[in-house]
């Protein structure tokens, strides 16, 4: 593929930019979006992009949205490009979700969870229906409190334990116990090691938690409508703040750096078994950055399918096949591949025109002398046909 | 981390409080001793882990940033780690840091600093279970055919 140097864009350049500045500003009589307006009122849509963007920092994450004139894939790759400037400090210890401050947690395996189901902020119960108030821009809301509210301590235990205790679920363990990170024993890192398959599921894992919501959810829908089906339950879905901790060499033990809100999921999946395992509900999990649901339920849906290999089920589905899905589920890539084509390809095209436009006379040539061919023959050639 | 030192518990108070708090709360302080940076104020990059399942197999979940200074202050060695891009919250968590350290400012960091940002942040988070709690769902059964 060749790239032309075309020369004389340089001005239309410049003004299109200037252009885009002045049209993403809108009417200057119109005051000018805050990043904090946009932390705290499109605040979903930061969540989605620090998780694509796979950096937890509010603040960068409204200012690309702002940027990127609300459009969301482009602030995740503005997210991406500036992760890059920054160097690698420090690894956390993996986040300890059972400690998690619940801002929401619902399992609808169980009606009686430890703790309890609570909803939490959702749009899950109520009407899609447009609210005109919302259009006169003077509401107030307050947020309803209780006073009966039991210590955190036990409440934030996992719905799916119960199902542990029976051993009716696959156990999720680390192979080497509770294992402190020995250099060798690092988790694959995407961003540091290129991806091959087959992959293993800290690989995916990390793929997928970066994943385009939309690419994700489609084949997440996939697998329910047949295509790979795991018959899964949503065994629980929790959403809060979490501690992330470092243990900076300099200083020789662990702190904690901040709270980091977190969306997890847990889905279960029914499994008939196989030689060597016997019937029992197998795991999906889902994790992002934020208040991200929909993002983590489809996260997990695929990540079980992923599993197939290594619960020796057939893979006739596309979101069983790793390839597919871990090669393609990054928009920062796809989008870059699908829109380069907008750029100048007037060499790579003159050549396809020049073959198209010589494939055609060749065509006529051929044409005009088969048909000579047969006007000066005998017919007999067809005679054998009788 | 279960069983936290008290320099562990303030340090977390140190980087979690907001700047504002932090500065409003180190203004009471009157003049602070000189320091001087061992390591300049740094933002940089921390890789999140998480588990498979919450308790299975490590995997790197994504970055978030991070910000750090180390500073010299009255012959001890401050340390400030704070998440996000503040290189001012950094210093003054190190500088905080430091100053616990030392005999005669010790007391004062405690109940003018680290006590009221901790109440702060107990404060924030009661609230927020308060809003939690007031979501919770309480089922009942309907009696039937009696």
């Amino acid at each position: 593929m060749a790239y032309v140097a075309v020369k004389g864009g340089e001005r239309a350049i410049q003004n299109a930019e200037a252009l885009l500045q002045a049209m993403r500003r809108g009417d200057n009589n119109i005051p000018e979006l805050s990043l904090e307006q946009i932390k705290q009122q499109l605040s979903l849509a930061v969540n989605r992009v620090m998780a694509e963007g796979s950096l937890y920092d509010r603040d960068l994450a409204a200012l690309a949205i702002k940027q990127s004139w609300g459009d969301l894939v482009e602030a995740i790759f503005l997210l991406r490009a500036y992760r890059t400037t920054l160097p690698r400090l420090y690894y956390s210890k993996p986040l300890d979700t059972a400690q998690m401050q619940l801002q929401r947690r619902i399992s609808s395996i169980f009606k009686d969870v430890p703790g309890g189901q609570k909803l939490g902020a959702t749009y899950d119960y109520i009407h899609r229906l447009l609210d005109f108030k919302l259009a006169a821009e003077d509401g107030e809301y307050v947020a309803p409190e209780t006073d009966n509210v039991r210590a955190n301590g036990h409440s934030s235990s996992r719905a799916i334990d119960t199902l542990g205790e029976e051993g009716l679920i696959q156990p999720e363990t680390t192979s080497t116990g509770d294992r402190s990170f020995a250099p060798t024993d690092e988790p694959f890192d995407i961003t540091r090691q290129s991806l091959t398959t087959p992959t293993n599921r800290d690989a995916r894992l990390q793929n997928l938690a970066r994943a385009d919501e939309g690419f994700l959810l489609g084949l997440a829908y996939s697998t329910q409508r047949g295509y790979g089906t795991n018959h899964p339950f949503a065994g629980e879905i929790r959403v809060g703040d979490l501690e992330v901790i470092i243990e900076p060499e300099e200083l020789g033990f662990e702190i904690a750096i901040a709270d980091i809100q977190v969306t997890e999921v847990q889905m279960v999946n029914q499994f008939k078994g196989s030689k060597k395992l016997p019937p029992q509900f197998t795991r999906g999990y889902g994790l992002t950055f934020g208040y991200n649901e929909r993002k983590a339920m489809s996260m997990a849906l695929v990540d079980r399918a992923l599993r197939a290999k290594e619960f020796g089920e057939t893979i006739e589905g596309v979101a069983q096949d790793e390839e597919f899905v871990l090669y393609h589920s990054d928009n920062v890539e796809a989008q870059g591949f699908v829109q380069h084509l907008k750029l100048p390809h007037y060499i790579d095209f003159q050549a396809e025109l020049n073959l198209v436009r010589q494939m055609r006379q060749e065509q006529v040539d051929r044409n005009n002398h088969d048909q000579a061919v047969k006007q000066f023959s005998p017919p007999s050639s067809s005679c054998s046909k009788i | 981390m279960e069983q936290r030192t008290e320099r562990q518990t303030s340090m977390a108070i140190l980087a979690k409080s907001s700047l504002s708090h932090l500065e409003q709360r180190i203004e009471t302080l009157g003049e602070l001793p000189q320091y001087t940076f061992l390591r300049s104020p740094e933002i940089g990059l921390t890789m999140v882990r998480g588990r498979a399942g919450g308790t299975g197999e490590a995997f790197n979940l994504g970055e978030m940033t991070i910000t750090r200074c180390v500073v010299r202050i009255e012959d001890f060695t401050g340390f400030g780690y704070v998440g996000g891009r503040s290189k001012r919250h950094a210093e003054l968590a190190a500088v905080c840091d430091g100053l616990l350290q030392t005999e005669a400012w010790k007391p004062k960091i405690y109940s003018q600093i680290i006590q009221p940002l901790q109440t702060i942040l107990q404060q924030q988070q009661a609230k927020q279970q308060r809003q939690t709690e007031a979501t919770k769902v309480d089922f009942f059964t309907m009696l039937r055919g009696e």
